[in-house]
């Protein structure tokens, strides 16, 4: 008799119930929630106009009028980091998005066929893998161009692999059980079970692994614009300000450290969330912190 | 004086009550056993022992080892206990033996710990151990891991462990529920010995009551976590004073009524299997080198006629599973024919099966793994449907379902729960409810009662005698439990290392076995008559 126990499955009053019990979940759930509020509100107002140069206010420390202080073409940081939010978010999901959507019908194809085509498969996929993001990023910039929408598809692309394993190594957990045999039993081909039984049954794995590969996405897009291959200016990017300021690291210390606070409470946040929604949906981890 | 004396212990978990005032004893050298259904609260009653209970649970009452009040120890007392003075073997060797440890060092472990003996040592004294267990040093070295080990083998590992130290008491969870009959006899012998050699206390907690009068002095009857009945175990099942444990008892003996075998024996054969074999590729050895390919299913021939009940009886890994999936083409044979219905099923491609799959289904052994988690009962039982050629309405599919779950006695009201709101035994009728609403002409039934307890196992063996009486569906039993091809199967086909070695009626083969396979199986079934026989006739 093998009774492996199965996931509990728990009413979604349950999980609530567990999730506002879970620290690390309701911190970083606040944080991001407060990045994206920030980013949506950057379109309707921002303290100033973050395309205006305002050369007789540059490098001024925090004040009332300027909370962030300004840059040295007088621009409020404030604002600059309200917009490059939405820039970092935009290039994050999207990067997110072309690695699900690329990366986990690999992997679940990967898995449905196994034996030889898996293997190659996955062997082309470590090969992709084996590029950092910044790496790739250099190369497509080289081809195309710098830009946003060239740091979006660099930053993708190197979620694709992520994705595909991720995918596959749930997929291969769920395709020896029963009830798949089942599913073939009454005649369901491969595609039909993995949308219908595999794809639901990963899902959990896939949010937690999207939102750890979103924060990374908006520390990538970060450092691809600190090398200035990211978004151009004068769209305002938290990456290409820490590059501006660091020439001025000991005139104007604030130029640094306020966008490197956000990227810093940014990550952070989306990591305690991703980790928190993998300790609520985890029946292992009754315990909580 | 009693080694294990528990009194009027009450345990909670929660708000949840899980034992009322058990009572419970045993003295050196006795058996004692402990039966129940799943959920009476039996592992929990042995954990309290262990006091190694959940977070959430609390005990009151008294629980007394060797006169150490177990309730009020502190967690160095009990560690010091346990391993030392308790030993306990659990149901599962898969999961009671760390898979990154050896076998010697996971068996040195308790040894050193308890006895602060050197590495040299308490290896010398593991080698004995396991050589005590029939695991000779030069078969299987202390250097084995447990993945090199079967799950005999790994039972014995964990016995091993168990007994290394030579505690006062073993407690044994369900020590042999995961092995199949020839090797649960020979785990059971070898406990029954370690404990009169030692004269250790042994609490043996099963579901079986059948093991359990081969094995115990005195039997103690849990159910919700109350003892129903206490006493000399022969005595108590012969008599059945009380009403449960005559329940309990005619459960275990159930044999459903067929009155007429439907229509069976008659027409064109449903099912024939000819020669068929199933080789699997061997280990790879290095990159270009692979050790001979493994034998799973070895030139079997078999034929079943329509409305007629075949079991098919082997050890595990006899190759009785891997025929099964050959039969419903979830496999491929790598020689031999199957025909079903007369045409041709092997080497055919998924839209040229589809018209087979209609009138063949399947059901698991294990009631939880064979549903998808999150899917509604609707869905999952209407799963089959998409074999149909013509695809029923939503109305129609509804309604198909429904009457699918009138059939197996669930209501249409259930359609819309998930699987987990399910017991094991509603489950399995989910299942059953699952492979007859397209109705088949053939289900393939893959242990299907061997997970449930025995009050359950007896309603679902009505339910599978009956859906054969009314709707004449031809059933292939996998089993390793004779009791249940004897319940209801017609014939008996033995398996052993890939072959078929005997085959006839269903009593003439398990009343007078012929080949040494069917022998080994009959005689190591156990019988509750059979043991309360012998145990009536021991005592006098």
């Amino acid at each position: 008799m093998t009774l492996h126990v199965d996931i509990p499955e728990e009413t979604l009053a349950r999980i609530l119930a567990k999730a506002f019990r879970n620290r690390s979940f309701l911190i970083g759930l606040v944080i991001t929630a407060l990045v994206a509020a920030v980013a949506v509100l950057s379109y309707l107002w921002t303290p100033y106009d973050v395309t205006k140069l305002v050369i007789s206010d540059k490098t001024q420390s925090p004040s009332l009028a300027h909370w962030f202080g300004t840059d040295h073409f007088g621009r409020d940081i404030l604002s600059m980091i309200m917009v490059g939010a939405r820039n970092s978010i935009a290039v994050a999901l999207v990067a997110v998005g072309i690695g699900m959507g690329v990366g986990v019908p690999f992997g679940a194809f990967a898995a449905a066929r196994g034996g030889l085509i898996d293997e190659v498969l996955m062997r082309m996929n470590d090969l992709v893998f084996a590029f950092p993001a910044l790496l790739s990023a250099i190369m497509i910039t080289a081809i195309f161009g710098p830009g946003a929408i060239n740091a979006i598809i660099a930053i993708g692309i190197f979620n694709i692999p992520v994705f595909a394993r991720v995918a596959r190594a749930g997929a291969l957990a769920i395709w020896p059980r029963e009830f798949i045999l089942a599913a073939r039993a009454a005649g369901k081909g491969s595609t039909l079970i993995t949308i219908e039984h595999i794809l639901p049954n990963i899902a959990t794995l896939l949010l937690v692994q999207g939102t750890i590969q979103f924060a990374l996405g908006i520390l990538a897009e970060a450092g691809l614009s600190y090398v200035g291959l990211g978004a151009q200016p004068p769209m305002p990017s938290w990456g290409r300000m820490l590059f501006d300021a660091q020439t001025r690291m000991v005139v104007a210390p604030w130029m640094a450290i306020f966008p490197g606070m956000a990227i810093v409470a940014t990550v952070l946040g989306l990591n305690l969330l991703g980790d928190g929604i993998a300790d609520i949906l985890d029946p292992k981890s009754r315990r909580q912190r | 004086m009693s080694l294990l004396e528990i009194e009027n212990l009450s345990l909670a978990i929660g708000d949840t009550p899980i034992l009322k005032a058990v009572e419970l004893s045993v003295a050196p050298g006795e058996v004692m056993g402990l039966v129940g259904e799943s959920g009476s609260g039996k592992s929990m009653t042995a954990l309290t022992v262990m006091q190694l209970l959940p977070f959430a649970a609390r005990a009151s009452g008294r629980v007394s080892f060797d006169g150490i009040d177990i309730l009020a120890a502190s967690e160095d007392q009990m560690c010091a206990l346990r391993g030392d003075d308790i030993g306990m073997v659990f149901q599962e060797p898969m999961t009671a033996l760390n898979p990154v440890k050896t076998i010697g060092e996971q068996v040195a472990e308790g040894i050193r710990w308890h006895t602060r003996s050197s590495r040299a040592e308490a290896e010398e004294r593991a080698r004995k151990m396991l050589d005590r267990v029939d695991l000779p040093a030069a078969l299987f070295p202390l250097s084995r891991y447990p993945h090199e080990l079967s799950g005999g083998q790994r039972q014995r590992v964990v016995i091993a462990i168990a007994c290394a130290l030579k505690p006062k008491l073993l407690i044994a969870d369900e020590p042999t529920t995961a092995l199949d009959v020839v090797l649960q006899a020979q785990i059971l012998d070898l406990v029954r010995d370690l404990v009169a050699e030692n004269r250790m206390g042994l609490l043996l907690i099963s579901h079986d009551l059948a093991v359990v009068t081969e094995m115990a002095d005195r039997i103690t009857i849990l159910r919700h976590g109350e003892v129903m009945e206490a006493g000399d175990t022969a005595r108590t099942l012969s008599e059945q004073l009380h009403p449960y444990t005559r329940q309990l008892a005619q459960a275990s003996m159930h044999v459903p009524a067929r009155p007429k075998a439907h229509g069976a024996g008659q027409g064109k054969p449903l099912l024939e299997v000819e020669g068929v074999t199933r080789d699997y590729p061997g280990r790879r050895a290095s990159l270009f080198k692979r050790a001979a390919p493994v034998r799973a299913v070895d030139e079997v021939s078999l034929s079943m006629a329509p409305g007629q009940s075949v079991a098919l009886v082997g050890r595990s890994g006899c190759g009785k599973s891997t025929l099964a999936r050959m039969i419903l083409a979830l496999d491929k044979s790598t020689s031999g024919t199957i025909r079903f219905r007369g045409e041709t099923i092997t080497g055919k491609s998924e839209t040229e099966l589809k018209p087979a799959r209609r009138d063949m289904q399947v059901v698991f052994q294990d009631p939880y793994g064979s549903f998808d988690p999150r899917q509604k009962v609707e869905k999952l039982v209407a799963e089959p449907l998409h074999v149909l050629e013509k695809k029923p309405t939503p109305a129609e599919r509804r309604e198909m379902v429904a009457h699918a779950l009138h059939e197996v006695g669930l209501g249409p009201r259930d359609m819309d729960k998930y699987p987990h709101e399910f017991s094991g035994g509603q489950r399995q009728r989910l299942s059953i409810a699952r492979a007859i609403i397209t109705r088949p002409k053939l289900v393939v039934a893959d242990e299907p009662v061997s997970a449930l307890d025995v009050s359950i196992r007896a309603q679902i063996l009505d339910l599978f005698a009956e859906l054969n009486q009314k709707l004449g569906i031809a059933y292939l039993f996998i089993t390793h439990d004779l009791t249940v091809a004897r319940a209801i199967t017609d014939e008996v086909l033995v398996m052993h290392d890939g072959r078929i070695v005997e085959r006839g009626k269903t009593s003439e083969v398990l009343d007078h076995p012929q080949s040494e396979a069917a022998k080994a199986l009959v005689a190591a079934a156990p019988d509750l008559h059979r043991a309360i026989a012998r145990r009536l006739q021991e005592q006098g």
